[in-house]
């Protein structure tokens, strides 16, 4: 049995260390781990809880991302609850495995510390790791600041076992920015986590001998399209799950938790959609905005996948025009906030203008000055009823003006 | 709502819409549980429609191995080394081969130790027995 430890009220956490914590807690039968910067010290952190006699699990050391899924998916089919850590190049070597976790319907929890993806090289955070995973068929659920990061890695088990549900979840988190930003964490104790989060349930488990089952098959033709229509229809019907988690994490804690984040938007004209620590900056700029009277919001997404199409339209309610700010090199086209958006919109006969700003790739400073500059040429498109600038531009960028469309 | 995949007619099987479909494509070995599968010969043992034993699967060999019983001596090499289950073999007795699961590997052959050989691969579409009349004579060793 897993010595207990005596958590304070209000922890000093990073990022890194209230994952951590929220894997201890969960009590994680194993985790198949291989470091990369910015999240080792996730899985460090984990593997001292172990050495201490805090977790009552293994830890298995691979030789790369690629096993270290592999070794989620294995213990995950076995029937033991699963969970690692990883970013940007080792997320781009585990996305082979991403796939079969989330065909095979196995509830591993990914933890993910968002950073750029080489070349060049760079340890720093952007999303272009977070938008190379979006399509593998996982749950992606999204945070701002290492209290979040802590509240949904808890929620991700929950969220993924349940029997309605059974798919793998990621949990991302800006490298550096929340990954090594010490904050207030309100932590549950121990027992309350345990309590919350609940024994695994194993789902035809490779160690019933008595009943031996196949997992990872082949199929072709034949099959593959039906086993893939039927994950993605369980992949959308996870969102009432997720809102039945989300109110009962808001019982026991007084923080509320929505597929949409929505920050001052009531009465907006204007509103800002990011992903990250941005939301948290994008804030302050927009208090900034509201003081020059200018009606600023923010919107941003808690749970990317599913696509939480009406919401986010709800969400955005009648602003005027809209920046979706992507941190991601967008590869010859809009940046993928921009495009989900602007479809959902449209779908719903609604056009304001809409702007995409790439920002911030390999972990270039977005300051409060920039985003409030952003939404300077949001009023002025809201005031003129259409684009007065390119519709793709990158901000925070040295040399010529880059635009494009 | 899922099938229960352990008792579905086989011919049943192809008409599953993907709503009923085992999430994950877990596919299940047996009917009923089976403790101590070891020591529960394969005719005796509950195979599910899912399980391959249930199918066809020699189907793409080009070459089979055919057995010659007046050359075996039991020393079932053949069984162990198959990777499949297409040794058929009882009491230590070796009885032949399933071409049902064979896929034409020819390990059976490479392992053989006899002189000549108890199973020699031939051209899929040949006779059995026109196989056994073109068996080759014992080999004579070498003198230096």
């Amino acid at each position: 049995m897993a010595k207990r430890m005596e958590l304070n009220e209000v922890e000093v956490w990073d990022g890194n260390m209230a994952a951590a914590q929220a894997l201890r807690q969960a009590d994680v039968d194993i985790v198949a781990a291989y470091p990369i910067t910015p999240s080792t010290p996730i899985v460090q952190n984990y593997s001292k809880f172990l050495a201490d006699g805090y977790v009552d699990g293994d830890f298995i050391m691979v030789e790369s991302e690629h096993s270290a899924m592999s070794g989620c998916v294995a213990a995950s089919a076995a029937g033991v609850r699963a969970a690692t850590a990883t970013s940007s190049q080792g997320f781009a070597l585990m996305v082979e495995v991403l796939y079969q976790a989330s065909g095979m319907r196995l509830p591993i929890v990914l933890t993910v510390v968002n950073r750029a993806l080489a070349a060049p090289l760079n340890v720093n955070g952007d999303h272009s790791d977070m938008y190379l995973g979006r399509d593998a068929g996982w749950i992606n659920l999204c945070s701002y600041n290492p209290q979040e990061a802590y509240d949904l890695t808890l929620m991700a088990f929950r969220i993924g076992e349940d029997l309605r549900v059974r798919l793998p979840v990621m949990v991302h988190q800006d490298g550096f920015l929340c990954s090594h930003t010490a904050q207030n964490v309100r932590p549950l104790q121990d027992e309350e986590a345990r309590e919350f989060v609940g024994e695994f349930k194993p789902v035809n488990s490779m160690l019933d001998v008595a009943n031996p089952v196949t997992h990872g098959v082949q199929t072709e033709e034949d099959w593959h399209f039906e086993h893939k229509a039927r994950q993605h229809h369980d992949l959308m019907n996870s969102v009432p799950v997720i809102k039945e988690v989300f109110a009962e994490f808001k019982e026991r804690t007084g923080r509320e938790y929505d597929l949409v984040y929505k920050y001052k938007m009531d009465d907006a004209d204007v509103a800002i959609v990011a992903l990250g620590t941005t939301v948290e900056s994008a804030r302050v700029a927009a208090d900034r905005m509201r003081e020059q009277g200018i009606k600023a919001g923010v919107v941003s997404f808690r749970v990317l996948r599913p696509f939480p199409f009406n919401e986010i339209v709800e969400a955005l309610g009648d602003v005027k025009a809209i920046a979706a700010m992507d941190r991601s090199a967008p590869g010859g086209t809009f940046g993928m906030l921009f495009n989900e958006i602007s479809a959902a919109l449209m779908a719903k006969g609604k056009h304001p203008v809409v702007l995409n700003y790439i920002y911030g790739l390999g972990g270039r400073d977005t300051t409060i000055q920039m985003l409030e500059e952003v939404y300077k040429q949001l009023d002025e498109c809201a005031k003129a009823g259409e684009a007065k600038y390119p519709l793709q531009q990158f901000i925070g960028l040295r040399g010529p003006k880059l635009s494009f469309y | 709502m899922a099938r229960d995949m352990k008792h579905i007619d086989v011919e049943e099987i192809k008409d599953l819409g993907w709503d009923e479909l085992i999430p994950g494509a877990a596919l299940f070995s047996f009917k009923e549980p089976v403790e101590d599968v070891v020591e529960v010969p394969m005719e005796e043992r509950p195979y599910a429609p899912t399980n391959s034993h249930e199918w066809q699967v020699g189907d793409w060999r080009v070459e089979k191995p055919v057995f010659n019983r007046d050359l075996c001596i039991d020393c079932q090499f053949c069984w162990v080394f198959c990777p499949d289950i297409s040794i058929l073999s009882r009491d230590k007795k070796m009885i032949g081969v399933i071409y049902e699961h064979c896929k034409g590997c020819g390990i059976c052959v490479e392992v053989c130790p006899t002189n000549p050989k108890s199973l020699l691969m031939f051209p899929e579409h040949m006779d059995n027995e026109e196989a056994l009349k073109q068996w080759p004579q014992k080999e004579e060793k070498k003198k230096d």
